[in-house]
């Protein structure tokens, strides 16, 4: 039987095991969480008493589902879990080799999963443009704060400010004042008339959904503003303390606050596809790299993407993708499926939605491109917009190049949180088009990991209790990590 | 066993925690330690909730004057690595809090010097 890996148990991920599974396969499915369900269904640590209506609102019944039909899968044997673990490195085999590869996979110990199909769900991240400041104690990603509030029951500060735009932007803040937080201001950088036009496309593929967040939306009341432009957020000893900003007709404000939530929408995480041999193009709708893949999300021979690492189309659209992706797999397995028609069709209609909300909710690029030298790009290193600008005479429209002169995109976070404001100064430093910087090859380990991870020979198996091959021991890693 | 943390100012404006309980707030409280000093968190808590209950930030950046409260908790950032007093690291927002941890926010004495002397 052929092996499948799926990384990744968000909606795409959970939704890919189940097809395989009902197919009679016994997918191999890692995650970094400790309960499966992704970011937007996130599950609280056991112990929690919040009910998924409180968590997850009008979404709870997908949550519900969701957890639902993996729980099930895990109980019933039909796939081998791997929780808490992240898959670090890919070593794919050639066509010529058989196909298929080895997952590098690291959680307390390390372990070498073999698969014959890979799957990746991974998701995405906060997409950030830096704002001066932003290095300090007390500036999270929109996503943080939602993560913070869903799965831990705790708001990062006692007055927020949120900022930067997409749809994260007004749930978040209105999930926040319902659960009693102090929302002081919610600063929105895309202009009203930018929101209505890419808005009516949204309305045109999903009328309830955009309904639903004009309604949120309305519920924020005078805390929201459109059109703001951010300058700076300021802060001493314990971290964060205001931000000033312009509003639409050019009037600056300051705001004083303790916590400020950034993010423009999403950013598809492209490690995992890069390791894994896909092929990039820049997608001039979401304005970031995408992986190349077919409608069903074929990437490559034995390679399969869902969720919003292949389109940013949000928790339903993943769940299709999920679905979509399995049953490619299945089809070049031989094997018998589903008809794909019917999850097109719906997953096209969310393609439509997505590329409206795009428009309505842009990336920043002026302002970022026109960021002070002082504005920190780097947060990892601390290096600025201005270094980032001198190296650029010397690396010239690179982003490989300029990554290695400046630094900016080698830190600890590997270029999640500063590549796409790099490429964008980068690129007017040299006067190009961003597409044409190029994008940042992703090098592995793709999460820090302990080089003790490596000294000893990893387990081979994929579930210690049933899988281990005779004479194999499962090597747990040295606790010293220096 | 390490020296007061800088973390630990006494400004009274800032002498509370950066996080504040808004539900789940009845769950089994635990004792751990903060460079020494005991702290209380409860069972499910992440190490980044339990120390900001108490703390503004959880460790100083390396490359600035600033300090550093996490900054994705979806392991993503890695903005939130701080040591345990045997000198292991964790990453704060993705490892449970468990009773007796003792946690410290700058590098213990048992690294090596070379990897403090870069700390402001
Ligand atoms: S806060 Fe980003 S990795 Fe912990």
């Amino acid at each position: 039987m052929s092996t499948v890996l799926i990384v990744g148990a968000g909606p795409a991920g959970i939704r890919a095991a189940q097809m395989l599974v009902q197919a009679g396969l016994h997918p191999v499915v890692v995650d970094e969480a400790a309960r499966a369900g992704g970011q937007v269904y996130r599950r609280p640590p056991e112990g929690f008493l919040r009910t998924p209506a409180q968590l997850y609102g009008t979404e709870a019944g997908k949550a519900v589902r969701l957890h639902r039909d993996f729980d099930e899968m895990v109980a019933r044997g039909q796939i081998t879990y791997l929780p808490e673990r992240s898959v670090v490195a890919l070593s794919p085999k050639s066509a010529a080799d058989g196909g298929g590869g080895v997952a590098h996979v690291l959680g307390t110990d390390r372990r070498e999963v073999a698969y014959d199909r890979l799957i990746l769900a991974t998701g995405a991240t906060d997409r950030l443009a830096p704002v001066a400041g932003w290095q300090q104690a007390g500036v999270y990603s929109l996503g943080a704060a939602q993560i913070a509030l869903k799965a831990q029951g705790v708001s990062l500060g006692r007055r927020i400010v949120l900022a930067g735009t997409g749809p994260l932007l007004t749930l978040l803040a209105y999930q926040l004042v319902c659960a009693g937080a102090h929302v002081a201001q919610v600063l929105d950088t895309s202009p009203l008339g930018t929101q209505m036009r890419g808005g009516l496309r949204m309305a045109a593929a999903r009328p309830w959904v955009t309904a639903r967040g004009l309604r949120l939306r309305a519920r924020l009341g005078r805390r929201y503003k459109a059109g703001v432009r951010l300058e700076e957020i300021t802060g001493g000893v314990g971290g964060v303390e205001a931000i000033r900003w312009r509003d639409a007709r050019g009037h600056s404000h300051m705001t004083e606050c303790d916590m400020v939530g950034l993010g423009w929408h999403l950013r598809a995480d492209g490690h995992l596809p890069d390791l894994a041999g896909a092929e990039f193009t820049f997608s001039p709708v979401y304005h970031q790299w995408m992986v190349q893949a077919d409608e069903l999300g074929r990437a490559g021979a034995g390679l399969y993407l869902a969720g919003d690492g292949l389109a940013i189309l949000g928790a339903d659209g993943a769940e299709l993708a999920g679905a979509l992706a399995a049953i490619a797999c299945l089809a070049d397995l031989g094997l018998s499926h589903p008809s794909p028609v019917g999850l097109l069709r719906r997953a096209r209609r969310m393609a439509r939605f997505a590329e409206g909300l795009a428009q309505a909710f842009p990336w920043p690029a002026h302002a970022v491109a026109t960021l002070s030298h002082d504005t920190v790009i780097c947060r990892c290193e601390g290096i600025t917009a201005g270094c980032l600008r001198q190296t650029a005479t010397l690396s010239g429209p690179d982003a490989n190049r300029a990554k290695s002169l400046s630094r900016v995109g080698m830190g600890r976070c590997q270029g999640r949180y500063c590549q796409l404001a790099g490429a964008e100064i980068v690129a007017a430093a040299t006067a190009q088009d961003v597409a044409d910087i190029g994008r940042l090859r992703a090098q592995p380990p793709v999460r820090p990991a302990p080089i003790g991870a490596w000294l000893r020979p990893a387990g081979c198996a994929t579930d210690p209790a049933a899988r281990l091959a005779p004479g194999q021991r499962q090597i747990p890693l040295p606790d010293r990590d220096i | 066993m390490t020296q007061a943390s800088p973390l630990q100012h006494d400004c009274p404006a800032l002498g509370q925690g950066r996080a504040i309980r808004l539900a789940e707030g009845a769950r089994p409280e635990i004792t751990f330690y903060i460079d020494g000093t005991a702290a209380v968190a409860q069972a499910g808590d992440t190490v980044l909730t339990a120390i900001l209950m108490s703390r503004r930030a959880v460790r100083h950046a390396e490359f600035g004057p600033e300090e550093r409260a996490g900054f994705c908790l979806m392991g993503a950032c890695q903005d939130c690595w701080i040591w345990t007093e045997e000198g292991h690291r964790l990453r704060a927002c993705s490892t449970p809090i468990r009773a007796g941890m003792r946690l410290c926010l700058a590098p213990p004495d048992l690294w090596p010097a070379g990897m403090k002397a870069n700390l402001p």
